[in-house]
């Protein structure tokens, strides 16, 4: 299989280590060579830095790009953003040879070169492709009685012309991973809406962002699950820290935990909530704490 | 700058003026639902060389979800449009005070999120590294990191105008 190298970005290590360590976790348990990518930069954030300047944008990327290359492995990533950023800059350099000379221009500047040597991979994607949903089953030693608001986010499968994930509108590949642990992925209004934050705009205009975040929220719990998933760490921020801005600023009274995925393949692979730190989230649902610890301990 | 408009995004492979101003962009646009954001009237304004474009603030309301550009019936590629015309709204000196200070993080430490006190101690709670392997743990590494962005000439572009 391939060897990858696992892509931080800035979310994960910088505000949920939890995601991180819930990660590795479940890379080492599914026997999957990820090694660290020491020295990484922010990916950068494609929805400000592609929106500033390309050139800036492309060296960034590709800097990151060639320490995986160097390394001789694929990136991996655990961000949708960071995915975007890294997978859309590798193809335009890998299909258009002035740009790659521009860039190298840049990258020369601190002894670097981008050969196109490596692959941008996400973690779902991945996880579908190389391991699919049978293969992943048979690690699954705590089938998890859960009911999951799935939310894809939009640069998993966006633009579909350059990820080829198949059709944006009902996609189902990410479903049948999370339905692998155990859980019901349950059907939802909105559900392939974006989350609000992404593009600069909970940077920019965060009032604008949760009241995109609101609606999504809203369906959510019509929907009446334990818990929301996400492949995405800004999603994710934008979800759990976001909701409390919600509860804030439009006297809602949300309390939706949030996980990544890897947080809910790790319960369904054994570790513990703690471990996954899933407690260390903004939203802070002690029932649903209880059900997973009773989960994890086998006692339902 | 009205004329270079259409020629950008044109060299860009962005070539807008096949819009039939059919508004399946603006009623997909979950942002549009919300905000004054207009993505169809962006197009139009694009279509017909309006510099004014650049100015319009509704440009930074775009989460760059592409579900506009998915449904275009004419395959147009709205959203890298709608990118290409940010890039050169920057390039006339437009930028939001709080992505200046975004593009000001990633400048000093590398990250446009940068780690804090809280968050270190999260790690050590989980038996991870305080500082994680990344360009904020290597000198090195984020020294070169800021020689690219001036190489790029970056932090003249996020400097105040």
């Amino acid at each position: 299989m391939t060897k990858l190298a696992l892509f931080l970005g800035c979310i994960v290590p910088n505000r949920y280590p939890g995601i991180e360590n819930a990660t590795k976790l479940c890379l080492q348990k599914l026997e999957i060579d990820a090694s660290d990518l020491p020295e990484a930069s922010c990916c950068p954030a494609p929805g400000v830095f592609k929106s500033f300047d390309k050139a800036t944008w492309l060296a960034l990327a590709s800097r990151n790009i060639v320490l995986s290359e160097r390394m001789e492995r694929d990136i991996l990533t655990i961000c949708n953003g960071c995915y975007g950023s890294l997978a859309d800059a590798n193809l335009e350099l890998k299909k258009d040879s002035e740009m790659k000379a521009c860039t190298n221009s840049c990258l020369k500047e601190i002894g670097m070169e981008f050969k196109g040597t490596a692959e941008v991979r996400h973690i779902i994607e991945f996880l579908y492709k190389e391991l699919g949903p049978e293969k992943l089953k048979n690690y699954v030693t705590i089938p998890l009685d859960l009911k999951v608001a799935l939310h894809y986010g939009c640069h998993l499968i966006k633009p579909s012309k350059d990820r080829k994930l198949g059709e944006t509108e009902a996609p189902v590949f990410f479903d049948e991973l999370v339905e692998v642990t155990g859980a019901k992925s349950v059907d939802y209004t909105d559900k392939m809406m974006c989350c609000g934050a992404g593009g600069g705009v909970r940077s920019g205009h965060v009032a604008e962002s949760l009241e995109m975040l609101e609606h999504k929220l809203a369906c959510i719990r019509r929907a009446g699950v334990d818990c929301i998933v996400n492949a995405c760490p800004f999603c994710h921020l934008q979800f759990d820290r976001g909701q409390l801005a919600v509860n804030e600023k439009f006297g809602t009274d949300y309390s939706i935990p949030v996980l990544h995925y890897s947080q809910l393949l790790g319960l369904a692979l054994g570790f513990s909530p703690y471990e996954l730190g899933i407690e260390q989230n903004a939203v802070q649902n002690i029932e649903f704490l209880a059900k997973i610890y009773e989960i994890s301990a086998g006692l339902r | 700058m009205s004329e270079e408009l259409l020629k950008v995004l044109k060299a860009a492979g962005l070539d807008v003026l096949s819009c039939m101003q059919c508004g399946t962009c603006t009623g997909s646009c979950p942002s549009g639902r919300h905000t004054g954001l207009n993505t169809r009237r962006i197009l139009r304004d694009a279509c017909k060389n309006r510099a004014t474009v650049l100015s319009d603030e509704a440009l930074w309301l775009c989460t760059t979800c592409y579900t506009c550009q998915e449904r275009c019936p004419r395959g147009i590629p709205i959203t890298d449009a709608l990118l290409e015309l940010r890039r050169l709204a920057v390039k006339e000196g437009f930028m939001l005070p709080q992505h200046r200070l975004i593009s000001k993080m990633v400048l000093e430490c590398g990250h446009a999120v940068p780690l804090d006190e809280e968050t270190k101690k999260k790690r050590e709670e989980l038996g991870l590294d305080p500082i994680p392997e990344t360009v904020q743990k290597y000198p090195e590494a984020l020294q070169e990191l800021k020689n690219l962005l001036k190489a790029c000439k970056f932090d003249e572009l996020a400097a105040e105008k």
